[in-house]
């Protein structure tokens, strides 16, 4: 009989068990990443940033040199590294309390300079490593130890919707918002996440892929409660989609010439 | 040989630290240390450098982090305010044991301060104000040339030990004009030893990880304890100083930077009294010159601390000096320069003459 392979481990992962909690996002994003730097073959000179918070441990299971720095300082050490190494594909892994909270500078500059970096943005709208407090993306009304009665706006504000404050900037390339929470949308988010390499190996400047992440544990709901969260609680206040796509390469100098507006879509899902 | 040129403190200390190899500066503005990124603005692209203008003091020692990783010899600059913010991303580059160079051009504090020269970050730079077991190689310049030769030695040690590495200079340092002579060949930074543990193209090699952080119990701890090992040795042997008319001295004064110079000038005062001043000026204020100190204060009844602030150096003397002798201080914090004639006072109301 013939055998047809139809799935194998990426080599973009190293052979260490992550130890992320049942029904985590954050096992399929690490693949989808590493798979995507096998398939576009940088493997060999991609250098990752691993983030405080769940993924810190990122810096085991990404198959690439790595370098693991401060909370929220990913874009900026990511910045550092792309200017000294541009023959060098650079990636920053990122939870939402790393990078729209105590990072969000760094994020909203490093877009604006368009450094030719990509960054992976996990959002699960919860600090998951600390043990569930409040996130720049915890929903209104969502309970978390630091909202115990839900998240009241008029003392802790508003959920930050991260692409649709980035993408009214002129410089990002790509800014899109996919989710993990259910087998279609995994593929559509390692389309994304392909595109955003490319976005980079093209030269064509920042960006940032979002993915909606279930983190049952800390939002206290089995598996297939938080997926059902997801998908009714999480998407309709962060709408999937891409925010800004890049220009086609040899669009660039036309556009520029001509100063045709960025196309916005809205349409990806 | 070089030649003799009227520069800027600040410039001096920019030009220096390219001349020594350095290829990445990213800063944040803040007086009075502005003259450095804004003369690597232009001197960096020059020879193929890059200058980043930072968001923050947090960012910008962050893309340090990120450039060091990569091999290349790196600086930023501030001000007290600015090194506050930066010593997160220090303390993450100690832990990592990359090599950095940066510079504090100190202004009055604490809190916004003043813009006038101080040197009231003493204990922020030789006791780090980030969190965890570190220690930085702090160099204390008193000249334009020092500030334009420092460098060099500083890219030297932090590559060596994998240290950070810093110049403690203050704004009047930054600010004056003084003839200089490189001491040195500019260096190319391809002609530079290859490090064994940066990030770039893994082709052929193991992935490298950098990180700070260990969590397998046990593990940090013989890690941290390598690291004393480290600063031990780095006490043993980087140890710098300036011995002036020590011998048979009646008094022996002990400043760093700019106080130094002006206790320098009250020496031939004494003459005219007849009293012999000696000074011990610090170069490296860590490693502090604790052996040389405790020597001194063998011979000497009375030392004086001379500093811009008020009093912080004068607790590593009275370290060094174990209570073999009288520590005095004398002390003009936030913009105040104390004159040779002060200091004359002070060592004649000590030497009750």
């Amino acid at each position: 009989m013939k055998e047809k392979k139809v799935f194998k481990r990426t080599k973009g992962l190293t052979d260490i068990p992550m130890r992320y909690c049942p029904g985590c996002g954050h096992g399929i994003i690490h693949r989808l990443v590493a798979e995507v730097i096998e398939e576009l073959g940088v493997l060999k000179r991609t250098i990752g940033i691993a983030p405080v918070g769940c993924s810190v441990f990122a810096d085991e299971y990404f198959n690439c040199d790595m370098i693991q720095p401060a909370h929220g300082r990913g874009p900026a050490v990511a910045t550092g590294i792309k200017r000294t190494r541009p023959d060098c594909i650079v990636f920053s892994y990122q939870g939402d309390g790393d990078l729209a909270s105590i990072g969000m500078a760094e994020t909203v500059h490093a877009c604006a300079r368009s450094e030719n970096i990509t960054i992976i943005f996990v959002n699960n709208a919860i600090y998951g490593m600390t043990g569930g407090q409040m996130a720049p993306t915890t929903l209104i009304g969502m309970k978390s130890t630091t909202t115990p009665f839900g998240r009241d706006v008029k003392v802790a504000g508003y959920p930050i919707k991260v692409c649709e404050l980035l993408a009214p900037l002129e410089a990002p390339g790509y800014l899109v918002r996919v989710s993990v929470h259910k087998a279609s949308q995994v593929m559509k988010a390692k389309k994304a996440i392909k595109k955003a390499f490319q976005v980079q190996m093209d030269g064509l400047g920042f960006s940032l892929v979002e993915i909606i992440s279930p983190c049952p544990t800390d939002w206290f709901l089995t598996s297939l409660q938080a997926v059902e969260f997801a998908e009714k609680q999480m998407i309709p206040y962060f709408p999937l989609g891409e925010f800004k796509t890049p220009y086609k390469k040899e669009e660039v100098k036309k556009e520029a010439k001509e100063g045709i507006e960025v196309e916005y879509r809205t349409d990806f899902n | 040989m070089n030649e003799k040129i009227l520069m800027k403190g600040n410039e001096a200390l920019a030009e220096g630290a390219v001349r020594a190899g350095c290829r990445f500066f990213s800063g944040y503005p803040i007086t009075p240390q502005n003259e450095i990124p804004e003369y690597m603005s232009w001197r960096l692209p020059e020879v193929g450098g890059t200058f980043i203008q930072a968001e923050s003091e947090v960012s910008a020692i962050n893309m340090l982090f990120g450039a060091s990783a990569c091999g290349i010899r790196v600086m930023t600059s501030s001000s007290g305010p600015g090194i506050s913010l930066k010593q997160e991303g220090i303390s993450y580059i100690s832990g990592a044991e990359l090599p950095i160079f940066y510079a504090d051009i100190m202004r009055g504090g604490p809190g916004l301060g003043n813009i006038a020269p101080a040197q009231g970050d003493y204990f922020q730079a030789t006791r780090g104000g980030g969190h965890g077991d570190y220690r930085v190689i702090v160099f204390a310049p008193n000249s334009v040339s020092e500030m334009g030769n420092f460098p060099k030695i500083c890219y030297e040690l932090a590559d060596k030990y994998r240290v950070p590495t810093m110049v403690l200079a203050d704004g009047l340092l930054g600010q004056m004009m003084e003839p200089i002579v490189y001491n040195f060949e500019p260096v190319d930074p391809k002609d530079l030893p290859e490090k064994d543990y940066t990030l770039g193209c893994a082709e052929g090699r193991e992935r490298r990880v950098i990180r700070s952080y260990d969590l397998r119990p046990g593990y940090l701890e013989k890690n941290t304890l390598r690291l004393g090992e480290k600063f031990k040795k780095i006490e043993e042997n980087e140890v710098r100083y300036e011995k002036i008319n020590l011998e048979g001295a009646d008094i022996v004064i002990v400043a760093f930077g700019t106080a130094s110079r002006v206790c320098k000038s009250a020496i031939p005062l004494g003459k005219e009294d007849g009293i012999k001043i000696g000074l011990l000026r610090p170069i490296t204020l860590w490693p502090f010159p604790m052996k040389v100190l405790n020597q001194i204060a063998d011979k000497v009844e009375n030392i004086l601390v001379v500093e811009m602030n008020i009093g912080q150096m004068v607790e590593d003397v009275k370290l060094a000096v174990e209570g073999k002798a009288k520590v005095h201080f004398y002390g003009r914090p936030s913009g105040g320069i104390p004159t040779t004639e002060e200091i004359f006072e002070q060592v004649k109301k000590i030497l009750k003459r």
